[in-house]
This record gives structure tokens, C-alpha cells and sequence, in this order.
């Protein structure tokens, strides 16, 4: 395993699981793109003042000359007033700093380039990035981008030390004699099928949620032998297509997951083109290398809760150590849907809203078809309290997570825990260019199954910059419920008093 | 079993360089010569298949580009970056933007429903179309699964008036009191346009189209030539008052013909109805403050349809400042609701129809159909630079298209509706085009989530414009 546990011992002798190792990560390209661009003229006499004061590592020597700046790193405008502002500094007046024209082509209104960028740099530091960079927010314009926490005012955060913050939440709150399994952050990976990731991206995703105790899900594409290894922290998807699902996959894991509807596409289906099948994917799925595969919406076999329980019952015959998740979108009565998985047996409600990451999806559907998140958490929320079954059930939510600040406002909604699936992606440097349902898919080698293409990345540095990323999360998480004067994750749940709307007197 | 409907698609490549999202900044003076360039290692081979188009000045890159950066990244010499381009900018307005178009221009191209990976990347809602969302089946509905063709969503929907009852004469026969309906297989027609000049090639190129969909095409009266004789059965003649009276013949030999409101209509309407029995009458209303109403007095003196126009970008004057064109359609199908009288006439809403999903949301929120008419110009490449506006020249040359070319460019962008139209139907569960009229119970809007939703939890929601753009 790549990453190092480092063992750690709570503070009245309980173990703790081990946090894992940040280790810097940069980016596998030769030029990462940040927010600033610094340049170096051809005056520079390489004298190093630079570098001696950058306490950002923006320049090196390289020999006897400087090395190219390491821009993405700058804190451009931000530094102005600081005495180590290199521009100023610099004995040749060679240095400039300017604003990378590239963002205006980076990015969107939910990923804006600055979340790019600031998820980047999380991936490749652990760390909050520092400067005026924003990390929290997107410029959507509603739901979470328009939500803030209210801090007490006038009142220092809780000078707690990390560890005596809790970030565990428990996955079965049934009391149904199933095992009581917890995670070390309220966040687990989302399901994204062999076939529409790379191998090397699945394995790594499966190692760096295994360093975090927490789960990462196969999607609808089979369970490679690969993630064997891992089975104790890999949650595998039943869908309606029942691709790769069979009963040794079902045994192997301690969550199975139902899936009735993703965000990105409700009331779709499943949809992998016949390019993306692969020999190697055709045969993980039982089906044939070329042909597009389908997963039709939705289960052809269920038509009430009854029909939904049965399904229930048998993941729980064929697996005795198994929680059930079931995986549905946010229709207007998806509060109705949450009640009926609870009286089907089932111990996760995951509530995938609109506008979440998907391999294919038509654009209609993404940008059309469900309600945000935002609103299916409250809804879902508040009916599983008025009909006295909260208490009862794991509430899970996603589509359009992004941000530690996303993940505290959710569960500030209602939720327990999230799923994610883009930030891990923006961590291992997806663009958002959202060509990955294209033939050979992803030009960075993240969504593709093409052989070629899947080299271009690497488990080791995709394991660490995902462990990265979630270290960078929970420090923020931490420090949230710190200014809140909370120590445990549990305490926020539901906590709408802890957010303000902007958009409301 | 009757044959299912389907619209052909042909690959119909553009005549002009499309104009790219984003363009390419290569300073060739800095190449380090290194024979590594990642412009080799292009996945989409962008660079190999790069062309100067000599007769716009435009580098191809700009449109073949997928914007995955690897390129602009992975640069030895950092030579390569990309910015927006400026002309893409300049494409539109606030209402029909760039993205707008681009995808509009694929979907003509192609035949092919914007598909495309990542989660959503717009706002959160906005205005106009954007402050809805629409419904799907979860778990205990009954399965549709019409997508991949295995259950037949029907997209069929009826022009014409609703008898509330029948009338016998002396003898027991019925009484016909308006003329039969007509179907078409679409819930969308093709309207007359509102910019450039309607050549003779745009004109059949357009009647082709409508014909070969089996649906129609709004054209001026004064439009019309003998080429367009043979797709007359195709064809709705826009008239004005005074050539009401001196197109009999014309009339005749149409199925559907359309005037425009005037003081006089509702007397106009019964005595068209008197000379032309066969004929719908279709009644052009520019919506306003009074629409309702007017819409109530037209359905009385028995209009078949009405066609409710806002302005292009979807917006209607009223007293209280705009509206935009799916709250005047909600309003005007709930007057007739209220009176009692909906299911009697057929509604189209045209103005700001944009998108495929502005079709099903026209019809969500009680239109039977829609009338289309910019998107028509953008699948004959229209780049909506409003230069005809100001009497220049097309810098697509829109009027000298080849017909056959503008009718696969057009049934390709309407097929590609039509299908994205048959995702929305099947996510919701609904088999029939004509059970989502006025179905708002099968959508969610903005202002009542948020109503519901933070509302109960942060208090008053601060003012919001509510108009198109």
C-alpha cells in the first residue's frame, strides 16, 4: 500500500485508525495551470533573491540558472503587500505577475476555474490553498453556492486538538443485527463503473478510501480482481442492468448498494458506448467487446415497495454481513421514496440529486430532469423525523458535492454523510472538458478503458493525491465544527440554524 | 401495428467553418523544436487534421478543439495556451447564446442529441425556461422505457377543436360544426422567419422539411410562389385582413390558415368559418396583459387554434413590466381551464423556443405544441450576428443553401429534439405527448422549491426578476 499509516492513539487509550501520510503530489504534467501567471525575462542574472524569499515555492535554482517559476503555486495579487513580493524583489525588475488568461476557458459555473484549481492544489499539498483563491464555493448562483455557515461571532473556535474532533459516522443505525460498520469521514466514493474509469483510477480510488476507512463503489461494471485486496472497503452496485453483478461479488462486501437512479440522468438507465466496451470490459460485464450496453430504468422487476423489499431481502439472504444502500434520484416525492427503502429493509437512503457527475448523460437530463440536492436533503430530511424513522436510517446524499464546505453544509441540511465522484476526479486533474463519453474517452486518462490512454495515469500518485485531497478536507471540516464550537460531525446534522441564505432577508 | 414515427437523419456537415468556443494561442516564434510536441499526441488529432479556411481567415483548431488542455499543459516550451474566443462571444444575445447555438449547430449537423460526460456545469436555475425543473418516475411507477425504443412513446398531438357535444339535424345526422381534426406526428410546427430574407431555397428547403415530418410550416401569404405549390397540404398562410378576401383560392387548398388578431377577428373568425368549412382557423395573438381574455373570447366564436407569440427572446410586455412567454402561456391555458373551455381549442406557444427542453416545458405549462423559428436559421448555420438586421450581408449566405441540404440541416435538428423530448417523457413515465399539457404536477419550479424548501428555513426570499433574460 502506497500510502504510510501513521498509528495514532486517542487520547484515553482508544486506538485510532491511522491517519494516512500527506505527502506531496504535483501535478503529472509539465505545466499545471493556476491562477497566476508569473514570468521570468530574460534579464534575470539568476541571482536567487527569489527563491530565498518565496516562501510559496514558486522559484527554484536549477543548476545555475532559475528554474521555470512554478506559477500555479503564486499567490499573485495577494502578495503585493508582503515584503517577499518577488516582482518588487527582484534586482532586474524580471519578474511579472499577472492573471492566467486561461481561466476564462477553464471551468464552469459550478466548477468554477478557481475550484479547479484550489481542488488541485488540496490533491497536491493536503493543505487549504493559501492566497485569494476560492476553495469553498462555485458561482452557480443558488442551492450551496448561496449558503454560508454562520460562525458565532466575537468567539474564538474551540482550541480542540484534531483528534479530538470526530468525523465518524456509522452506516447502519438500524439495529437490525447487521454490523454497526463506521466511517473516519462522512464521505465515501461514488459508483463509477469499470469501463467508464480506468482500472488504475478504480484501484486507486478503493486504496485511498481504504487509507481513510471509508468505502469506494463499483458502479455497474463488474468487480475486477484487483480490488479484491480492498473488499473491505468497497461498497458493489447492483443496478438494472445487472452488469458484473454475481454472487461472489455480492459476498465480497460489507455494502451492496441498489441503484434505481443516477442524478445526472433520472429515469434513464445506464448507458456505455460500444467503444468504451473493451475486450477486457465486455468480459468483466458478460457481454460482448463493441456493443453498447444498456441499463434500462428502472428495475423491470419492481413495481412497489414489495417488489423493492424482495430485492432487499435477497442481497441480505445471499450476503448475512451486508447493509443494504439504495441509490435513487430526487424526484418531487422522493421524501415518499426515502420511507418506502426504509420499510423495504434497507439501511442507506442515497439521495443522488440533479447536476451530478455522470460518464454520459444527455445534456437534457443533467442540466433538466429532478430537483438540486439542496432541496431533496431538507425534504427527505424533515419526513423521515415526522414519521419517527431518522434515527433509523443512514441518509446519504450527492450530485453536486464539491467542496469540504459542500460536505458541512449538506449534513448542516440533514444529512449524515455524502458521496463524491467529481472532486476525486478533479483530483487526479480531470479538466471538466466533459468529452468522457467520447470513443476513447478521456484525453487524461481518467474516464477512458482505452490501454493507451489508462497509462497516462499512475495508482501510487492517484492514491496520494486523493488521500491529499481528503486530508485537506478534513482539516477544513474540523475547523468548521471547531468555529461552531462542536467535536463531533453528528452534532451538525440537521443543523439549519448553523446557515444562512444570502438570497433571504 | 401502425409504423412508429422516426425523422431521418442525414450527416449534414456545415458549409462554413463553425465558429469555436475557444481559441488557440500558439506562438510559433517560441517552439523549442523538440520533437515531442504533444501536438502529436492530440487524441482527437486535432493538429494533424488543422486547416487555414481561406475564405472566412479562420483556423479550423478553433472548432475541432475538445478543450481537455493537454496540450496547452504538457508543451515543452509553454508555448500553447488557449482563451476565449472573441468572435463566439459575439455570437447572440443574452437570450440565444453562444453555447446555445453551438449546440443547436450539432444537433443539425448530426442528427445526434447533445450527449456528453461531467456532472452539469450551468447555473443553479435562472430565469424564464431555467426556473423549472421536470419530474421523474422513481421506484412504484410502472416502467417506460420508450428511450431504446422497446415501448412507443407517442409524440402525436391534434390541431383543432373539441366538440363539447354533438348536434343532430331534423334528420339525425350530425351537425358538423367544425371542421375534422388534423394530426401531426410532432408537437411542433415550423414558423415563418423573423430574420433574413426567405429565398427561395430557404423557403423549400424549410416546406421540404415540414412535408417530410408530416407537420407544417407558417408562411406569409405574400411569400408565396408557384414552386411551393406542391408542398401546400404542408403549408399554414399567414393573412392579413385584406387578404383574407382575395385568397380564396388559396385558402381552398390548404388545411390550416392563420390571421393575425386584429379588432375584427372575432367577427372575421365565423365568417372564414362560413366560406372555408374545411379550414382551421388559426389565430396569431401577440401575448400581452389581456391575453387571457382575448384567448376566452376567441375559443367562443370558435377558433380552432390559437397561436401565442412573444418576442424572440420569449418575452411579452405587460402592464407590469415583462413577462416572459411560459408564465403568459400558464396563464392564458389556466383562464381557459377556469372557464371551462381548454379542451376545445389547441394552443401554440412560440418566442424564445430555444432547446429541445423548451418544447417540453412549453407544454408543461399548458401549450399543445410550439411554433419554431430562430432555431430553423441556426440549423442553416445562422450565426445570429443581426447583421441582416442592419441590411448587410450573411456571412453564411443563408438565402443560397441548397434545399435538400436546409431540409436534412433541419429535420436533423428536430429529430434530435423530438428524441430528447421522448428522455424527458420517459424519465416522467408518460407515454403520450398529449398527457403532459398543462401537467405542472410532473415539474417542479423554482420559486415553490425554494418556497417550500428554504423558505421555511431562512425566512424571506430577497426580490427576483422573473423575466426571459
Amino acid at each position: 500500500m502506497n500510502a504510510a499509516l501513521q498509528s495514532e492513539t486517542g487520547p484515553e487509550g482508544t486506538a485510532h485508525v491511522g491517519r494516512p501520510e500527506v505527502r506531496v503530489t504535483p501535478s503529472r504534467f509539465r505545466n499545471a495551470i493556476g491562477k497566476y501567471i508569473v514570468r521570468r525575462s530574460k534579464e534575470c542574472i539568476a541571482c536567487g533573491k527569489c527563491a530565498e524569499i518565496c516562501p510559496y515555492g514558486v522559484h527554484e535554482f536549477a543548476g545555475k540558472t532559475m528554474a521555470r517559476p512554478k506559477d500555479y503555486r503564486c499567490i499573485g495579487a495577494a502578495c503585493e503587500n508582503n515584503d517577499f513580493y518577488c516582482v518588487r524583489q527582484c534586482p532586474q525588475n524580471a519578474l511579472s505577475v499577472r492573471l492566467n488568461p486561461i481561466l476564462e476557458v477553464l471551468g464552469d459555473k459550478r466548477w468554477t476555474p478557481e475550484l479547479l484549481i484550489s481542488t488541485w492544489y488540496m490533491a497536491e499539498t493536503g493543505e487549504v490553498p493559501p492566497g485569494d483563491i476560492e476553495y469553498k464555493t462555485g458561482d452557480s448562483g443558488g442551492g450551496f453556492d448561496r449558503i454560508e455557515f454562520c460562525f458565532p461571532s466575537g468567539r474564538e473556535p474551540d482550541a480542540v486538538p484534531d483528534d479530538e474532533v470526530s468525523l465518524r459516522i456509522p452506516l447502519n443505525r438500524r439495529k437490525d443485527g447487521r454490523p454497526e460498520v463506521e466511517i473516519d469521514m462522512p464521505v465515501y466514493g461514488g459508483g463509477m463503473s469499470y469501463g467508464s474509469i480506468s482500472l488504475s483510477v478504480m484501484i486507486a480510488r478503493a486504496r485511498a478510501y481504504q487509507a481513510w476507512n471509508s468505502f469506494t463503489c463499483t458502479g455497474e461494471g463488474g468487480y475486477p480482481e484487483e480490488l479484491y485486496p480492498y473488499d473491505d472497503h468497497v461498497i458493489t452496485q447492483v443496478a438494472t442492468g445487472l452488469f458484473g453483478v454475481r454472487e461472489d461479488t455480492i459476498q465480497r462486501v460489507r455494502i451492496v448498494e441498489f441503484k434505481y437512479a443516477q442524478g445526472a440522468k433520472p429515469g434513464l438507465g445506464g448507458h456505455l458506448l460500444g467503444d468504451k466496451v473493451t475486450p477486457a470490459v465486455a468480459k468483466m460485464r458478460e457481454a460482448v467487446p463493441g456493443n453498447a450496453l444498456f441499463s434500462p430504468f428502472p428495475f423491470h422487476s419492481v413495481y412497489s415497495v414489495e417488489d423493492h423489499k424482495k430485492h432487499v431481502d435477497w442481497i441480505k439472504h445471499i450476503n448475512p454481513r451486508a447493509l443494504v444502500s439504495v441509490k435513487v434520484s430526487t424526484p418531487t416525492d422522493v421524501d415518499m421514496v426515502a420511507v418506502g427503502s426504509y420499510h423495504a429493509g434497507a439501511n442507506i437512503i442515497h439521495l443522488d440529486g440533479s447536476y451530478g457527475g455522470t460518464g454520459a448523460a444527455p445534456d437534457i437530463a443533467k442540466k433538466n430532469i429532478a430537483m438540486p440536492i439542496e432541496y431533496a436533503i431538507v425534504k427527505v430530511h424533515n419526513f423521515l423525523k415526522e414519521e419517527g424513522i431518522r434515527d433509523e436510517m443512514t441518509l446519504i446524499v450527492s450530485g453536486g458535492i464539491r467542496t469540504a464546505y459542500d460536505v458541512a453544509k449538506a449534513i448542516a441540511l440533514g444529512a449524515d454523510g455524502v458521496v463524491v465522484g467529481t472532486s476525486e476526479m478533479v483530483a487526479v486533474e480531470c479538466i471538466r472538458c466533459a468529452a468522457c463519453e467520447s470513443g476513447r474517452g478521456c484525453a487524461r486518462g481518467i474516464a477512458t478503458t482505452d490501454p493507451e490512454l489508462s497509462k497516462l495515469i499512475d495508482e501510487d500518485w492517484a492514491t496520494q493525491r486523493l488521500i491529499n485531497l481528503f486530508a485537506a478536507w478534513r482539516r477544513q471540516l474540523i475547523e468548521i465544527l471547531r468555529k461552531l464550537g462542536m467535536r463531533d460531525i453528528r452534532e451538525l446534522v440537521g443543523r439549519t440554524d448553523c446557515l444562512k441564505h444570502l438570497d433571504y432577508e | 401495428m401502425p409504423k412508429k414515427y422516426s425523422i431521418p437523419t442525414k450527416t449534414s456537415p456545415p458549409r462554413f467553418t463553425p465558429i469555436g468556443k475557444s481559441t488557440i494561442l500558439d506562438w510559433e516564434g517560441g517552439c523549442l523544436r523538440c520533437f515531442k510536441c504533444v501536438k502529436r499526441q492530440c487524441i482527437y488529432d486535432v493538429y494533424n487534421e488543422r486547416t487555414f479556411d481561406v475564405r472566412q481567415m479562420t483556423d479550423t483548431i478553433d472548432s475541432l478543439c475538445k478543450n481537455c488542455l493537454r496540450c496547452v499543459q504538457s508543451c515543452p516550451g509553454q508555448v500553447i495556451t488557449k482563451v476565449v474566443n472573441a468572435e463566439y462571444k459575439r455570437m447572440g444575445n443574452s437570450y440565444w447564446t453562444p453555447d446555445i447555438i453551438r449546440m443547436q449547430w450539432f444537433q443539425a449537423e448530426t442528427g445526434r442529441i447533445p450527449v456528453s460526460g461531467a456532472g452539469y456545469g450551468g447555473p443553479f436555475s435562472g430565469p424564464g425556461f431555467d426556473d423549472m425543473w421536470t419530474d421523474m418516475s422513481e421506484i412504484v411507477r410502472p416502467t417506460r422505457d420508450g428511450i431504446h425504443g422497446r415501448e412507443y412513446i407517442n409524440t402525436v398531438v391534434d390541431l383543432g377543436r373539441s366538440l363539447r357535444y354533438l348536434r343532430f339535424d331534423a334528420a339525425g345526422h350530425v351537425v358538423r360544426d367544425a371542421p375534422e381534426k388534423i394530426e401531426i406526428p410532432i408537437p411542433i410546427i415550423l414558423k415563418d422567419l423573423p430574420l433574413g430574407s426567405l429565398s427561395e431555397s430557404v423557403f423549400l428547403a424549410m416546406a421540404e422539411a415540414a412535408q417530410a415530418m408530416d407537420t407544417f410550416m407558417i408562411a406569409p401569404v405574400k411569400g408565396w410562389k408557384p414552386y411551393i405549390e406542391p408542398y401546400k397540404t404542408h403549408l399554414i398562410p399567414l393573412l392579413t385582413e385584406a387578404e383574407i378576401d382575395t385568397h380564396g383560392e388559396l385558402i381552398r387548398g390548404v388545411r390550416i390558415i392563420e390571421i393575425q388578431l386584429s379588432d375584427v377577428t372575432e367577427a372575421r373568425v365565423s365568417r372564414i368559418r362560413a366560406a372555408y368549412p374545411d379550414v382551421l382557423i388559426m389565430v396569431r395573438m401577440r401575448l400581452g396583459e389581456r391575453s387571457g381574455e382575448e384567448a376566452l373570447a376567441l375559443t367562443r366564436v370558435g377558433a380552432d387554434i390559437l397561436h401565442l407569440c412573444a418576442d424572440r427572446d420569449g418575452n411579452v410586455e405587460s402592464g407590469n413590466g415583462i413577462r416572459f412567454v411560459k408564465d403568459v402561456v400558464r396563464s392564458v391555458h389556466m383562464r381557459l381551464v377556469e372557464a371551462g373551455c381548454r379542451n376545445e381549442i389547441t394552443l401554440f406557444a412560440s418566442g424564445g423556443i430555444a432547446m429541445a427542453e423548451h418544447v417540453a416545458k412549453g407544454i408543461i405549462v399548458g401549450a399543445d405544441a410550439v411554433a419554431v423559428d430562430i432555431p430553423l436559421l441556426l440549423a442553416l448555420e445562422c450565426r445570429l450576428c443581426f447583421r441582416c438586421e442592419a441590411g448587410l450581408s450573411c456571412p453564411v449566405e443563408v438565402e443560397n443553401i441548397h434545399p435538400e441540404w436546409g431540409k436534412n440541416r433541419i429535420l436533423n435538428l428536430i429529430a434530435a429534439w423530438r428524441n430528447q423530448l421522448i428522455e424527458v417523457l420517459g424519465a416522467m413515465g408518460i407515454r403520450e405527448i398529449r398527457r403532459l399539457r398543462g401537467e405542472v404536477g410532473r415539474a417542479m419550479f423554482f420559486d415553490d422549491l425554494e418556497r417550500e424548501t428554504f423558505g421555511r428555513l431562512f425566512g424571506k426570499r430577497k426580490k427576483r426578476e422573473s423575466v426571459g433574460n
